[in-house]
């Protein structure tokens, strides 16, 4: 089980973020201390193929987020496409089919706003690739409510408006490579 | 630090607001899910312009207007036609073969909210050739969704896309058979409500709906607190007749219920369960 002690890492993106999460995810070992909570913006029709893609080439557990299930430390949790993820303050997730919000469901707002309420200083947030706005209010909320804000650094980024808008959003988010992120999780694996 | 106890605040009203909500009127949140209806709260606290949830709550219970507006909020249900098509493929194709050996049907769409669902199954009940013999009942807490349930009037735009769900389904005939278009809005056939009840129920708090041959109830338990679940899964058991089916939203399901052994997995990956009885 994971709580606000335990902390979680949660993680937005669009375009290009398959490809920047494959770089990141296999790098994390199966012990990995916290859960990772991932949206990522598929089209609504497309039965969720990231899964499959992820769990044959990562060393931690990657599945769909379900509703009302526990979350545990060392797993990566895929929002279902057409859903939005959230997570509650005892750490279960939650999925609704509230409207789209960004133009998008799942969207990184609504999940970073939730995890931020739910794990306060405990939560790294990290925006990705993408190219819309999505997942800025989010990333804004996650560092008042104390959490650690990372963006990756639009310049080497596949799309470059959804890391920048992040970081007009939310200027103390530190921009970070995708390897300083990959290094910045190792880190935690290390602490 | 200071946002953390700001937050602890919020949380402070969000729950005497939905106290007072239950106690002053009788709608119960206070079992939902409480990410999202802290989403939805301050929503509604942004966009009706109070201050705080404490202002929001000061009003609705003193305005009687504020309860629909805020009701508006709690309750907001998007959905569309045929939405999921393959859930209604295998209603078609499995389980409506067996409703058919049955010499009258009753069917409830539990949360029906603005409606689409139900008038999708009354389409394929039609198609199917079993609408004269079936009662449909459609319910919501929401009075203002009962109302637009009951209207079935959809923007035309998002027409384009039910129509698509439509024949994904299996659909028999042409959802433009169905309605009249109108300044931008589809306006469906009344007579595909001729044999539908519409009626105030809530999973929460109301009691037993009798004898159901099938109910569907998709995206409506996901709002619920674990216990909730079990509550409202309980209430939908005792509603169905014997070997009547229920169809859950795509990714819901009774497997963490407390109710699991009391259906049968009749389709899994359509989420429809069905009644066993020992």
């Amino acid at each position: 089980m994971t709580d606000a002690s335990t902390g979680a890492i949660a993680i937005g993106g669009s375009a290009g973020a398959v490809q920047a999460l494959l770089r990141l995810l296999p790098t994390l070992s199966a012990d990995f201390p916290a859960p990772i909570l991932i949206v990522v913006h598929v089209p609504p029709d497309r039965e969720n193929a990231l899964v499959p893609l992820f769990q044959g080439k990562c060393r931690i557990a990657v599945k769909e987020a379900e509703d009302k299930e526990p979350t545990t430390p060392g797993v990566a949790y895929f929002a279902p496409s057409d859903y939005h993820l959230l997570v509650e303050a005892d750490g279960t997730l939650s999925l609704s089919s509230d409207e789209l919000v960004n133009h998008s469901r799942p969207s990184i707002d609504v999940l970073f706003e939730a995890a931020a309420d739910a794990f306060g200083g405990a939560l790294t947030s990290i925006v990705l690739t993408g190219a819309n706005h999505d997942g800025a209010q989010g990333l804004k909320a996650v560092a008042g409510a104390g959490g650690v804000a990372l963006v990756q650094d639009p310049a080497g980024a596949y799309a470059a408006a959804m890391p920048t808008a992040a970081v007009e959003a939310c200027p103390e988010a530190r921009v970070m490579s995708l390897d300083a992120i990959a290094a910045y999780l190792a880190g935690l694996e290390a602490a | 630090m200071s946002a953390v106890v700001r937050d602890g605040v919020e949380d402070l009203e969000i729950g005497l607001l939905l106290e007072a909500l239950f106690r002053r009127y009788h709608y119960d949140f206070r079992s939902y899910a409480r990410a999202s209806i802290k989403r939805r709260l301050v929503q509604a606290r942004d966009q009706l312009g109070f201050s705080s949830i404490s202002a929001l709550q000061d009003s609705l219970l003193h305005e009687p207007t504020t309860l629909s507006r805020l009701l508006g909020y709690l309750t907001v249900q998007v959905s569309e036609m045929f939405r999921d098509p393959s859930y209604f493929r295998a209603l078609r194709e499995k389980v409506l073969p067996h409703l058919r050996t049955y010499p009258s049907l009753k069917v409830w769409v539990a949360g029906c909210s603005h409606g689409e669902e139900l008038y999708s199954l009354a389409i394929l009940f039609r198609e199917e050739g079993l609408e004269e013999r079936t009662i449909f009942y459609a319910t919501d807490i929401n009075p203002a969704a009962l109302q637009a349930a009951e209207a079935g009037v959809y923007p035309l735009d998002q027409v384009k896309k039910f129509t698509a769900n439509h024949q994904k389904s299996g659909g028999r005939s042409s959802l433009s058979d169905y309605y009249t278009a109108d300044y931008g809005r589809a306006i469906f056939d009344k007579s595909l409500r001729s044999r539908v009840v519409f009626s105030d129920h809530s999973l929460v708090t109301d009691a037993v709906f009798g004898e159901m041959h099938l109910i569907s109830c998709r995206n409506v338990l996901i709002y619920f607190d674990r216990a909730l679940q079990d509550r409202a899964i309980g209430l939908l058991r005792d509603s169905l007749a014997r070997k009547g089916f229920l169809g859950l939203g795509s990714k819901e399901s009774l497997r963490f219920s407390a109710h699991a052994a009391a259906f049968l997995e009749f389709s899994r990956e359509d989420k429809i369960y069905q009644r066993q009885d020992a």
